[in-house]
């Protein structure tokens, strides 16, 4: 059977970085502006604040990025094949929500090369919630035979605010879906480049060392006492920075500082998460951590909405 | 007649939720029909993962016209009223009929309410439905206001008769109904016209959706367990996951996978949960060896390599769940054969907590530990083996594999404890000593894990009573109830003679014991800097429950805690009020007595004082104790009571028995409750009863009227008739007979000889009146029912015996 030229797949990605320039290259196809990942430490896309916050207030809204991510806890030396402690995951935020998003969606598997005819792809219930965001929404994990290779998200509540409209929120899990596309076993053995370049590189040329340093520093090495302090500082900080006054006064402008406090509130959250992976935070310690963290994010979702992107204007207020 | 047909097609409705969502649409929607006057011959609900279905089969064409009748205000009523009264009816003055009644002239309006077409009120109700669906949870999505469990995209809603289909026009916040829907999202997504329900359902089977829930998960049950047998395999049953997997897909393809041998060696519950929880996967064992060699996955399409592609996915998504599940369980059993062994995870749970005012997992594991050795002679269990037992018996809450996957405690534990060659009681109590957790839950009998099972329990009960957390109503947070039948059941089915009020009473011990006041005691309230840290302080106070429990008393604490947060009582200047002072001194006072009493049992080497009163402490303490433990032994006869109802044992006959002593050891109580409700059920039983009660009547009459008991001193020789005679020897021969067997314990004898007295009771009464003239024939008489009672009321308290 001959193809015509324009169903033909496009070519099938060699590399993981072959895979994250297909999804940028479909996302912008699709009209988001992709973004850059964000320049600090988090747990998960959703902290960045094109996602956290952008989800809050009426402006119409669609970013799609890469943003690396640390979970502390999942570091196994970079010998488990398939768990990280630094990751990256592909984020997509589209407000409000289109009507065809799972559309949309099963086209942008299609584009990094998955064959929609081969494979079992389910929408299997998956509810978000984000205790430290005070955030959640219904949604799915898609599981592609078998496994999760994204998590896809009607917002409901960020920051304790409810979401008009609602943001779909679409989180890839970069290594494993490449792992699944490229037919890689073992994360490490995935090439990062294309196999072939004048100076082939794999994951593990790339992460492997790193994995290692990290996940001694983090189980055993990292300092408790240094961790607590920052978290501490960056909370005050952030209460700090939110209880100034809107009118800057210097300038005589409305200038409502949410984000240099969000990112006091990503700092707070990253110190628990180091603080979690050390186990020297209790369970009932925990949900007090979690609490103030919370606290935080609430804070920072309460200033935002007051600022012009967060659908502040003169003429209402 | 129509037919009707409705379809609401969404997003992926949570499998969980498909088939009460069917029900439910159903409902709501031939609830509204009815109400609006269109009945119908019969309706059916079904559910997919993407839609819910309604056919309602002869359904009326239109509602029957109907007239009201409704009562207005006087004829001479103010014009107001009047006026009111047509705008609310609906009507025109014409239309009033005045009719006479006793009350005076009375308006009368007719109203006719003419039949509506069946169109029309469908669509009312779908539309009534659809906005008011109770979903478990539900969602907005886009910048709609409307909700549904997942975005809605489309509705049919269809009648159809013989002479053709019309679809009921409908239009929900921008849905608009019509005769469309979609065949499976991959295998023929595209547009469907329907005309009636089977032409629906047989064009979806077309597009490959099997819209009945039963028949995907017959096609998954019956072809899993086909593809098994062939390979001399069985598939392991699990109704629940059936269910879910059939709401998962739309065209059901079942496919057998291989596990890795790498994983063959995991135990085969952590085989089986892994892929059940992460995967959904069914397991296949091998009947022969009882290993879990493969497994069943359930794709939602075929394709043209025959599931080829998605198999091997699945078996690589399995690899890496067992290849973490392999992890943590080759570092639980590195931890678990280390020199330092399991004991390192109890250590672990020093920091976690059980319950923040009754301490840690770590504290909870030293109460078991001391409450186990105790019970363990009582039980036929060796004390060192239970005491350890006790110890290792959590420490699983520490591995990783309990904390990926924690429905494993107690296994885990188990199999940790066989890795770790501890004897085999002690691991089989790490996995039997959570049970019995359900009413039909088998129970131990193994004596150490009844030893570690009964010890749990009771410093669950103890504890939780001690910090006033009861259950109340429907309220039981903590499953006491649970925990109360649990110790009910290990008890009767091993048959144990425990005295459980001294098994609470230590367990309440224990709750006091197992923490440490030294600091709390010494220095508890020094000087604080800021208001925080002195709340702070006083918080850990309600964490050692008894010390709630003892002061609980008077409340005098939680005043003293609640005026501290409010910050009435803080004040750097100022000198502390009287009542805080009062209350400080308390406070501190039981936690020296706690201490005290921790150095006396040999907890601590260091005295709360050195002279004084040691009698003083335990009296103190025990007190307290006492009291708890009878209120918390109520509680459990009052569970008691459920289950011996459940087998057909009155309340009453419970209560009768509760009633006499020893009642704190159930097997005897029980025994006792069995033979009296066996011999309540014959005829001489029953009987017997009546008389009991006659005499007892009789006797409390007169001693009440003359202020004296008549306890004993009947004598033969004042008897006058027969019948007394041959009741003084009846009472005779039965206390010779009920005697030794009540110290025997042997009820049925002693309740045998006891209904054989009903024959001379009842004479006596028929023939002899009890207050004759003659006092002291009187007073013979009264004796001699006393000594009915007496007797009577050695076996058990029937007075408290309906009858």
């Amino acid at each position: 059977m001959s193809e015509t030229p324009e169903n033909t797949p496009s070519a099938k990605p060699k590399s993981f970085q072959a895979i994250i320039l297909a999804l940028q290259t479909y996302w912008a196809s699709k009209g988001c502006a992709v973004l850059q990942p964000y320049d600090m430490e988090v747990g998960a896309g959703t902290f960045h604040p094109a996602t956290t916050l952008r989800s809050l207030g009426t402006q119409p809204w669609a970013a799609a990025y890469v943003q690396p991510s640390r979970r502390p806890t999942d570091g196994r030396y970079g010998e488990n094949p398939n768990r990280l402690q630094h990751y990256y995951q592909y984020q997509v935020l589209i407000k409000p929500s289109p009507p065809d998003l799972q559309e949309l969606y099963l086209g942008s598997l299609e584009a990094i090369g998955i064959d929609m005819t081969l494979h079992d792809i389910r929408f299997v219930e998956d509810d978000w919630e984000s205790p430290t965001l005070g955030a959640w929404g219904l949604g799915w994990e898609v599981w592609c035979d078998g496994m999760e290779v994204s998590q896809f998200t009607y917002f409901q509540q960020v920051g304790g605010h409810d979401c008009h409209p609602v943001s779909g929120e679409l989180t890839y899990g970069l290594e494993r879906l490449a792992m699944y596309v490229l037919g890689v076993d073992h994360v490490m053995d995935m090439p990062f480049n294309d196999p072939g370049s004048p100076i082939e590189l794999t994951y593990r040329d790339v992460f492997k060392q790193t994995e290692e340093e990290y996940a001694r520093w983090n189980f055993d090495t990292a300092n408790t006492d240094v961790l607590l302090r920052q978290f501490e500082e960056a909370e005050a900080h952030c209460k700090m920075i939110l209880e100034q006054p809107a009118t800057d006064p210097k300038t005589g402008k409305r200038i409502i500082m949410a984000h240099p406090a969000y990112d006091q509130c990503i700092k707070a959250s990253h110190m628990f998460n180091l603080l979690d992976a050390r186990g020297v935070i209790s369970v009932t310690e925990r949900q007090a951590y979690i609490g103030r963290v919370r606290a935080l994010a609430k804070m920072c979702a309460d200033a935002f909405v007051q600022t012009r992107a967060g659908g502040w204007s003169e003429d209402a207020a | 007649m129509p037919d009707l047909l409705i379809e609401l097609f969404s997003e992926e409705i949570p499998a969980r939720m498909q088939r009460r969502a069917a029900e439910d649409l159903q409902k709501l929607v031939t609830n509204g029909l009815v109400e609006a006057g269109l009945t119908y011959a019969s309706a059916a609900g079904f559910s997919t993962p993407r839609r819910l279905t309604l056919t309602i089969e002869d359904m009326l064409g239109e509602s029957p016209s109907v007239v009201e009748e409704r009562k207005g205000p006087k004829a001479d009523a103010p014009e107001k009223a009047i006026e009111g009264f047509l705008r609310g009816a609906g009507v025109s003055r014409a239309d009033l009929e005045e009719r006479e009644t006793p009350k005076g002239t009375i308006l009368f309006a007719r109203i006719n309410k003419p039949g509506r077409p069946a169109a029309e009120i469908v669509a009312e109700v779908l539309e009534h439905t659809i906005r008011n669906f109770p979903w478990p949870k539900s969602m907005r999505w886009g910048s709609g206001a409307l909700k549904w469990v997942r975005p809605l995209h489309s509705i049919v809603c269809v009648m159809s008769a013989e002479d053709g289909a019309e679809v009921v026009p409908l239009d929900v916040d921008g849905i608009t109904s019509g005769d469309v829907t979609y065949g499976h999202r991959f295998l023929a997504p595209g547009a469907i016209t329907v005309s009636s329900f089977e032409d629906y359902e047989a064009k979806l089977a077309r597009a490959h959706v099997v819209l009945r829930a039963e028949a995907r998960a017959e096609t998954i049950w019956h072809d899993a367990t086909n593809m098994a047998f062939a390979n001399g395999l069985e598939v392991v049953e699990d109704a629940g996951l059936l269910a879910e997997v059939s709401g998962l897909v739309e065209w059901p393809v079942v496919l057998m996978g291989r596990i890795a041998d790498d994983f063959l060696d995991l135990p085969p519950e952590v085989l089986q949960t892994s892929m059940k929880e992460h995967q959904k996967f069914f397991s296949v064992r091998n009947p022969k060896t009882g290993q879990i060699e493969r497994f069943i996955t359930v794709a939602n399409r075929t394709t043209s390599d025959e599931g080829a592609t998605i198999l091997a996915g699945n078996e690589k998504v399995l690899s890496a769940r067992l290849a973490d599940a392999k992890f943590f369980w080759e570092n639980d059993l590195r931890v678990a054969t280390s020199d330092e062994g399991m004991a390192a995870w109890v250590k672990a749970l020093e920091n976690v907590t059980f319950h923040n005012k009754l301490g840690t997992q770590a504290e909870l594991i030293e109460r078991m530990a001391v409450l186990a050795r105790e019970l363990a002679p009582m039980v036929g269990a060796d004390a060192d083996l239970s005491e350890q037992a006790a110890r290792v018996a959590k420490a699983d809450l520490s591995s990783e594999m309990v904390y990926e996957f924690p429905e494993l405690q107690g296994l885990m534990g188990r199999y940790y404890a066989e890795a770790a060659g501890l004897p085999s009681e002690v691991a089989a109590a790490a996995q039997e000593h959570y049970a019995p957790l359900g009413p039909s839950d088998d129970v131990p009998t193994a004596p150490v894990s009844v030893a570690v099972a009964l010890a749990e329990k009771i410093d669950k009960l103890t504890g939780f009573w001690a910090i006033d957390e009861k259950p109340t109503g429907s309220k039981d947070p903590f499953a006491l109830r649970r925990a109360a039948l649990g110790v009910i059941r290990l008890v009767l089915i091993n048959d144990l003679q425990i005295n459980l009020g001294e098994a609470l009473v230590s367990g309440f011990k224990e709750q006091v014991m197992a923490s440490d006041f030294s600091e709390m005691h010494s220095n508890p309230f020094g000087s604080f800097v800021d208001h925080e840290e002195e709340i702070e302080a006083l918080e850990t106070v309600p964490r050692y429950g008894a010390i709630e429990m003892i002061l609980r008393t008077d409340r005098a604490f939680e005043v003293f805690l609640q005026k501290t947060r409010d910050g009435e009582y803080f004040s750097e200047q100022e000198s502390h009020p009287v009542e805080k002072a009062a209350a400080k001194e308390q406070i501190e006072e039981f936690c020296a007595y706690a201490e005290q009493l921790r150095f006396l049992s040999g907890k601590s080497d260091v005295p709360a004082w050195e002279d004084g009163d040691h009698a003083d402490v335990e009296r103190r303490f025990a007190e307290v104790f006492n009291i708890e433990s009878e209120n918390l032994l109520a509680f459990l006869h009052d569970r008691l009571k459920v289950y011996l109802r459940d087998q057909g044992i009155r309340h009453d006959i419970i209560d009768a028995c509760i009633a006499m002593p020893g009642n704190d050891d159930l097997t005897l109580l029980v025994k006792r409750a069995r033979a009296l409700s066996e011999t309540l059920k014959t005829d001489d039983g029953e009987n017997l009863i009546q008389g009991f009660k006659r005499a007892n009547n009789i006797l409390t009459q007169a001693e009440e009227a003359d202020g004296v008991e008549y306890s004993y001193g009947a004598d033969v020789k004042f008897a006058e008739t027969d019948e007394e005679r041959t009741l003084f020897a009846a009472l005779d021969a039965a206390e010779a007979v009920i005697t030794p067997a009540m110290e025997k314990q042997d009820f049925t004898t002693a309740m045998t000889a006891m209904a054989s007295l009903r024959g001379p009771i009842d004479a006596f009464f028929e023939a002899v009146q009890v207050n004759s003239d003659n006092g002291t024939v009187r007073r013979n008489r009264l004796n001699l029912l006393s000594r009915i009672r007496t007797i009577c009321t050695s076996v058990a308290d029937l007075t408290r015996v309906d009858g």
